[in-house]
């Protein structure tokens, strides 16, 4: 690891360097895995949250959030430290991802819940790499304001005027400043509807976060006429 | 369990314990216990009434034998409890279903195929060969845990084969295509492995 920073309270993003690495899509995750000093092992898989860059062709940025409780999200937020080696297999999934010129240049509609948010900034940023102008419409469901990731480069004073428009649904606290004056709610069909493309459109849709998350937003799109086929999912976290 | 070779001081990452080592049981390589059921899936989840859910297999000589839902549930069931392991990791121990076997429904089905390609409500596709599908380790699993399969988790019927990694157990099975030539599945064309053996830790292709 040559980098790191915070991206929330409970969020942490990993530069990697990463010897050999021949490149990666975005939408794509890693497989890092840790190894104790009994040789006991651990992988797990992360969101790479940056597009390849052919200038820093060994780079690799991933952000994990820290689940409480869990095995390794504690350990890499909070005490692997620069300098320190970690095992990495990659890039893995050829599903999940998005290029321009994808689905014929189909609209985008990235829609995230919490760390969901991760593999989606990475079709943002490589959409502004590009220079492309694929309309992208962005959803970003978050708890509260301490939670948001990437919030100032998609919505704050120094985003960049490059066309993704992103709203945010704020789902148990709503900072002080938020215009709307809506009430923390959960996303629902009229907002989904409001602030997605409309299913006329046929949008390339990439839904990512909790499983609870990805069905319900599932069955929404559903409803508001999109195809089964053009929704790709990425889910994690236990079924509840 | 110690390591079979003694892990070099680069490859260690200085810091992790992990969680205590569960006893026991058998953990395949790569996997930890998990105790949640957790949901993977590449797309939407399809609901599928049972009045309208039918089985095909789907010979190579394409004749096909079918099943409604009346006439799977007047088959002989079985009541398997299996360990699950799924790529992304995680596996899951002592898990209780009911279902089909499918030595019962390939059993009148004629065909010298060697391989089967799996298709699923939703396009869902995988790949494996007929004799993983045979000898009473493959089911067609309408039940868990005592209760109808949650169409999260592949309701109303999915494809149950614990002995490889979870994907080749497709929720929403539709029809089974038994194919003289392997046919790669859905994972499989994005690079995951045809075959799919936990214990030989075969994720990708080429592992």
């Amino acid at each position: 690891m040559v980098d790191a920073h915070a991206e929330s309270a409970s969020a942490r993003t990993l530069v990697l360097d990463v010897p050999g690495w021949g490149g990666h899509r975005a939408g794509q995750h890693v497989d890092l895995r840790l190894t104790a000093d009994d040789g006991y092992t651990a992988v797990r898989a992360y969101s790479i949250g940056a597009p390849w860059d052919p200038d820093a062709p060994t780079r690799v940025e991933v952000t994990v959030q820290r689940v409480q409780g869990g095995e390794v999200s504690p350990y890499l937020v909070d005490e692997f430290a620069v300098g320190q080696r970690i095992e990495v297999r990659g890039p893995v999934g050829g599903w999940f991802v998005w290029a321009p010129g994808a689905a014929g240049g189909a609209p985008v509609l990235l829609l995230a819940g919490g760390s969901g948010v991760v593999p989606l900034v990475s079709m943002v940023r490589e959409r502004r790499r590009r220079a492309d102008r694929t309309p992208f419409r962005l959803v970003y469901s978050v708890r509260m304001p301490g939670d948001a990731l990437f919030l100032d480069e998609l919505t704050g004073p120094r985003r960049r005027d490059d066309g993704v428009d992103t709203h945010v649904v704020w789902t148990r606290g709503v900072p002080p400043d938020d215009p709307s004056g809506r009430p923390p709610g959960r996303l629902d069909l009229r907002g989904l509807a409001r602030h997605g493309w409309p299913a006329d459109l046929r949008p390339l849709v990439f839904v990512c976060g909790p499983t609870g998350f990805v069905e319900a937003v599932s069955r929404m799109l559903l409803v508001l006429g999109h195809d089964a086929s053009a929704i790709r999912a990425e889910r994690f976290g236990p079924s509840t | 369990m110690p390591p079979e070779e003694p892990v070099a001081a680069t490859d260690l990452t200085p810091g992790f314990r992990g969680r205590p080592r569960p006893a026991g049981i058998a953990l395949p390589p790569g996997q930890y216990e998990e105790h949640g059921f957790p949901v993977l899936t590449a797309g939407t989840t399809p609901h599928v009434p049972t009045e309208r859910w039918r089985l095909t297999v789907r010979n190579e000589d394409l004749e096909e034998w079918s099943w409604s839902w009346t006439d799977l549930m007047a088959l002989p069931q079985d009541e398997p409890t299996v360990d699950l392991h799924c790529v992304t990791r995680w596996s899951k121990f002592g898990t209780r279903w009911r279902g089909v076997s499918l030595d019962v429904l390939l059993a009148d089905v004629r065909s010298s195929a060697q391989y089967a390609l799996v298709a699923c409500h939703g396009g869902y596709t995988t790949n494996l060969p007929v004799a993983d599908l045979l000898g009473g380790r493959a089911w067609v699993a309408h039940t868990y845990d005592g209760r109808p399969l949650h169409a999260e988790h592949g309701g109303p019927a999915r494809l149950l084969v614990p002995h490889l990694y979870l994907w080749k157990s497709a929720k929403w099975v539709k029809e089974i295509h038994l194919v003289r030539d392997e046919q790669r599945g859905f994972w499989e064309r994005y690079g995951y492995h045809d075959y799919g053996d936990p214990w030989r830790e075969q994720r990708y292709q080429g592992d």
